[in-house]
């Protein structure tokens, strides 16, 4: 941050003290903003800055915040979800660790922004030691009065609180988040009506992945044209991309929105394994649709992944190398659907199950010749057909893996 | 209702109790606090949370039978989960597992009989940089090796 570009993550990895974050000129963006900017004025300039959600999803923060019904003195949350289910994708798991007060200032200002004054950081149950640090944190900086009552002296209340999450993937789904925050089990809820008008405890709520709340202290620390300009025109910023797999240097990269997949792979996490050649890319968390390797030039951004029939996702991209048959990916990939269906919608439980046994099948040998049509007609029925997006995410990526790599899966079956 | 928790704990439950606008919300705080202590979430605690918050004992049970980090019998005092999912699988977690029943004597989803050690095969830790990764009890491990465990499991009294 010391040279003057909105970067999330500090190069010094024991850089999580509120001492350390101070002399990064942390907490500064928030102070300013409270003691000079109407609300309105800090939702105007996320707009601006054009900050698309990095959950998945995609939409534009600004405007995610604005569908919040801004009448009444009734109640209105804020959500983090810090759930990181997706396989494949550990990047916020590197926020929170290197740099918590980052997203704490983010949870300020998004919450001065709506008018909110509780707000929920919703973490993974597997993450208990990040929710530690979180508290820490917390307490460090309430001590200094950048939480609690009239903060920065600005009159603004604002409250923090650590939701541990206790072992389930479909709770990173943003109403699911919502059940599971409220003591239930995380079934995915009917929309409309949307979290935004009806969400926890049947408020209004603003759900955002910690990423996204964490970009938020760079633009007002930089300004909205300066977090443009790191990266697209209509996608501002940065992004982490989590390179996992089949690589010789694994790790998350804070890159421009739109850096090509290949660079990533190529560039910055060493390329393939040792020995190895790359037989196929899931560019942005398992749910994303896997990409054969002529397809890598795609930049990473969500209009790009789209074009390219995949998706950005969480920026979590796994290689798969030349020694991995299809037949064993497929296998994963079926089996952790299977695993994390929430069981509430029958295409999805019934599709995602069955899936799997076929997929367990042929990686025994067993399979049948029409066992890929089955397929193809089992991740059909699901897509669309679900309250939530797990049907989708659960069928793309099988669908893609089908298609793409038909030939290799036939050749396993006939063998 | 014979479930007794330290004073400690009771404060704790308390505090989580108190902190949400809808009470039922401290649920799996507190059963997370439970577990702490207990090493699993007995019957009677289940009755007992259930008056705690003011739910049904039902929906209690819905939310112990849907959440995969929250157990209904005991567990060994180290609970070891290792990652199966892509990642990791692409790193070789196939033959960690196998290394760990090996060493262990039991299979995946088993507990020594000692009660010292829990084995378990689970879904993306979300620690792919680290792949082939487990964790035990709160600690994360990663890339781990056959040698790795055997130095690990040799230092766990």
């Amino acid at each position: 941050m010391s040279d003057g570009k909105p970067v999330i993550l500090p190069a010094d990895e024991n850089s999580f003290r509120l001492e350390a974050y101070l002399s990064r000129g942390g907490y500064e963006a928030a102070r300013k903003t409270l003691l000079e900017k109407k609300p309105q004025e800090v939702m105007d300039e996320v707009k601006k800055a054009n900050l698309r959600g990095r959950g998945g999803a995609g939409l534009p923060a600004g405007s995610k915040w604005a569908f919040v019904p801004q009448t009444g003195d009734q109640p209105k949350y804020l959500c983090v979800n810090a759930d990181e289910g997706e396989p494949g994708t550990f990047k916020d798991r590197a926020i929170m660790t290197r740099d918590p007060h980052l997203l704490l200032e983010g949870i300020i200002l998004a919450s001065y922004a709506v008018g909110i004054h509780t707000a929920f950081i919703y973490i993974r149950g597997e993450y208990e030691a990040i929710a530690r640090r979180l508290e820490d944190a917390i307490g460090e900086a309430r001590e200094k009065g950048f939480f609690g009552r009239n903060i920065f002296g600005s009159g603004f209340d604002l409250d923090v609180l650590v939701h541990r999450g206790a072992g389930s993937y479909i709770c990173g789904e943003e109403t699911a988040l919502l059940e599971s925050l409220e003591g239930r089990r995380g079934w995915p809820r009917l929309r409309p009506p949307f979290p935004a008008s009806v969400g926890l405890f049947r408020a209004p709520t603003v759900i955002n992945n910690v990423e996204t709340i964490a970009n938020v202290p760079l633009i007002f620390r930089f300004g909205a044209a300066a977090f443009v300009a790191a990266g697209l025109p209509r996608d501002g910023g940065t992004r982490l991309f989590g390179v996992s797999g089949a690589v010789r240097r694994p790790g998350v990269y804070e890159l421009p929105v739109g850096t090509p997949l290949r660079k990533i792979i190529e560039d910055w996490a060493g390329g393939p394994a040792e020995g190895q050649a790359i037989k196929a890319v899931v560019p942005g968390g398992l749910s994303a649709p896997f990409l054969r390797p002529e397809e890598l030039d795609v930049p990473m951004d969500y209009e790009s992944l789209a074009r390219a029939k995949s998706m950005l996702g969480s920026a979590g991209i796994i290689v798969i190398g030349d020694r991995t048959p299809m037949s064993e990916v497929l296998k994963i990939v079926a089996r952790f659907y299977a695993h994390e269906s929430c069981g509430q919608c029958t295409p999805c439980r019934i599709g995602t199950t069955w899936i799997r046994k076929i997929a367990e099948r042929i990686g025994a040998g067993e399979g049948a010749p029409g066992d890929l049509d089955l397929i193809r007609h089992l991740a059909e029925g699901m897509k669309g057909k679900t309250l939530c997006p797990m049907g989708d995410a659960a069928a793309f990526p099988v669908l893609s893996i089908v298609d793409k790599f038909g030939k290799e899966l036939r050749e396993t079956i006939s063998r | 209702m014979s479930f007794s928790l330290s004073a400690a704990a009771m404060k704790r439950v308390e505090e989580l109790v108190r902190r949400y606008p809808k009470k039922e919300a401290a649920l799996l705080p507190i059963l997370h606090v439970v577990q702490r202590e207990k090493g699993f979430i007995p019957r009677e605690a289940e009755d007992w949370a259930a008056a705690t918050l003011g739910i049904p004992p039902i929906l209690v049970r819905e939310v112990l039978s849907f959440y995969s980090l929250l157990r209904r019998a005991p567990a060994g005092k180290y609970f070891i989960q290792v990652c199966r999912n892509i990642s990791c699988f692409l790193a070789g977690s196939e033959d960690i597992v196998k290394h760990l029943e090996a060493r262990l004597g039991i299979r995946a989803g088993e507990t020594t009989p000692d009660g010292k050690f829990t084995l378990a095969t689970v879904e993306c830790l979300g620690n792919c940089d680290h792949s082939p990764c487990l964790m035990i009890n709160d600690d994360d491990y990663g890339p781990v090796t056959r040698d790795m465990i055997d130095g690990v499991l040799k230092g766990l009294a």
